[in-house]
């Protein structure tokens, strides 16, 4: 079967800053949905960055359906598609404007380009706000309009950054059937949370990866019997998963 | 479909993105350089003009109309490629819609630099029209005049995209302009000619890029120049294919953009 991402020894040192990647070896297969999971600042972000073109590498391989991101960066490029973790759209565009420009950068022509960006708006709700300025939008719309532009070059591998981030339960739940249809298209995807029931829910492989490295990785099954009913609960009640991150994220690995 | 249609398509989104922009906020983008234009005409030209005669044989409102409608061309190509780019790196950071694309960093360059020469090339185009209410220049030769038009909005915007792309906060993009650009446009010779400068003035006026660029240009509007038109655009051509190896540089080594 083949791997949508193959990520060897990647090391990431940032110029007068920490070493956020140390040694990270990842593989996602071919139509998973993948969680990798992390507390803030441990990496999830920077090796997103990788991925896609955004952070450069210090050492280490990364392959995007067998295309080597060094070798044939553009080839690779047009597999994956990024919904960021921050909201980074031009915030005075309309909503079909930024989805139609973002087909553009992938060489889609505008008449192919627009029905589809409308067809992505009106799929994740935002039919009506085509347009509307993007900065009116709220939090939770500008999150799904990101969602549509990650779409439109109709990527193979799905990169999502804390897509759900602000967004409220009703709505991060329709997310979830979103995505799920989109895992049933054949795409595959790979998500990073800090809402770990939203992992648990949706993924079918998991990676822990704290202070730059993979703490703990296998399918959620693995994962979750990781799973100790001893743990002290400090009087907070979380999912299984909460309680194997929190175990594994805080004991120093 | 060709690789070829597809940059194309990239290049063209770049562009449309830029223009419809600029139609957007035409009252920041087009307006401010017209109505300065105007009150320059009004002074330097009907005003001061009438009591200075004339220079190089022509009326002095005949010999700066060139001059400004360059100071014009200069500032808005420059303006717009460097505050359109840095702003999407630095505020909205959109410019990552098109880092994570295929889009390769000669088809950015390309993209952004046109959008700079079409908003350089309507301004100027704008203020030669308003310089009609305040005289009439005779345009001895117009490829001349067009090429000059096109060549100083080419490297201006260019030089943008260089600081668009290197500076690190709103001083970055508002100290070349304030401090470097201003001063060599007006000791370019917009208002004067180089021969009315002792000959030590004359010989550092050489060095300014920009004085080559208005000569050249008031050679197209007159048929007369302070230098020869090749150097001119020797000159031009020189300093557009120094600051595009510059911008491929930054481009592809990610200075500025990729962490």
């Amino acid at each position: 079967m083949q791997n949508a991402l193959i990520v060897t020894n990647l090391q990431k040192k940032y110029a007068h800053g920490p070493e956020a990647l140390k040694d990270v070896s990842l593989t996602i297969p071919a139509g998973d949905f993948f969680a990798l999971l992390g507390p803030n600042g441990a990496g999830k972000t920077t090796l997103i960055g990788i991925v896609t073109g955004l952070v450069t590498k210090t050492a280490g391989k990364v392959e995007v359906f067998g295309v080597d991101i060094d070798k044939e960066a553009e080839r690779a490029r047009e597999m994956i598609g990024l919904c960021g973790q921050e909201v980074n759209f031009d915030p005075f565009m309309k909503p079909l404007d930024i989805v139609v420009n973002q087909a553009g950068y992938y060489g889609i022509p505008r008449s192919v380009a627009i029905p589809r960006a409308k067809k992505l708006l009106e799929d994740l709700g935002l039919a009506d706000k085509g347009d509307q300025i993007g900065f009116k939008l709220s939090g939770g719309m500008k999150r799904r309009l990101m969602i549509a532009r990650a779409l439109i070059h109709e990527p193979k591998f799905l990169i999502l950054d804390e897509p759900t981030a602000g967004v409220d339960v009703e709505l991060r739940r329709s997310m979830w059937d979103y995505l799920t249809t989109l895992t049933k298209q054949g795409i595959t995807i790979l998500l990073t949370t800090h809402y770990l029931e939203e992992a648990e829910q949706l993924a079918k492989h998991v990676a822990i990866i704290n202070k730059g490295k993979i703490i703990a990785s296998g399918t959620m099954d693995e994962i979750l019997a990781m799973h100790d009913t001893s743990m002290p609960q400090n009087g907070y009640s979380g999912g299984k998963l909460e309680d194997v991150f929190i175990k594994l994220t805080s004991s120093g690995s | 479909m060709s690789l070829k249609k597809k940059q194309f398509i990239s290049f063209y989104t770049i562009l449309r993105k830029g223009i419809v922009r600029i139609m957007r906020i035409w009252s920041q983008t087009l307006l401010p350089s017209v109505v300065t234009s105007v009150l320059y005409f009004a002074v330097f030209g009907n005003i001061l003009g009438s009591r200075i005669g004339e220079l190089n044989g022509v009326p002095y409102i005949l010999f700066v109309v060139p001059g400004l409608v360059m100071l014009a061309v200069i500032t808005n190509s420059f303006t717009d490629v460097a505050t359109t780019f840095f702003i999407s790196k630095f505020f909205s950071r959109n410019i990552d819609e098109i880092l994570v694309s295929p889009t390769p960093p000669w088809i950015i360059i390309a993209g952004f630099v046109a959008s700079g020469v079409a908003r350089g090339m309507l301004v100027g185009v704008l203020v030669l029209i308003v310089s009609l209410f305040f005289a009439l220049p005779a345009i001895a030769h117009p490829f001349v005049v067009f090429l000059f038009l096109f060549l100083s909005s080419l490297v201006f915007a260019l030089l943008g995209l260089v600081n668009g792309i290197y500076a690190k906060s709103f001083d970055g993009i508002s100290i070349i302009p304030t401090f470097v650009l201003t001063p060599l446009v007006y000791l370019g010779g917009v208002f004067y000619s180089i021969h009315s400068l002792p000959p030590l003035w004359q010989n550092v006026s050489l060095i300014n890029p920009i004085f080559y660029l208005i000569n050249g240009f008031r050679y197209g509007f007159l048929g007369t120049a302070d230098v020869s038109l090749f150097i001119c655009i020797l000159v031009l051509f020189s300093l557009a294919s120094i600051l595009l190896l510059v911008n491929l540089y930054f481009l592809r080594s990610g200075l500025g953009l990729r962490q």
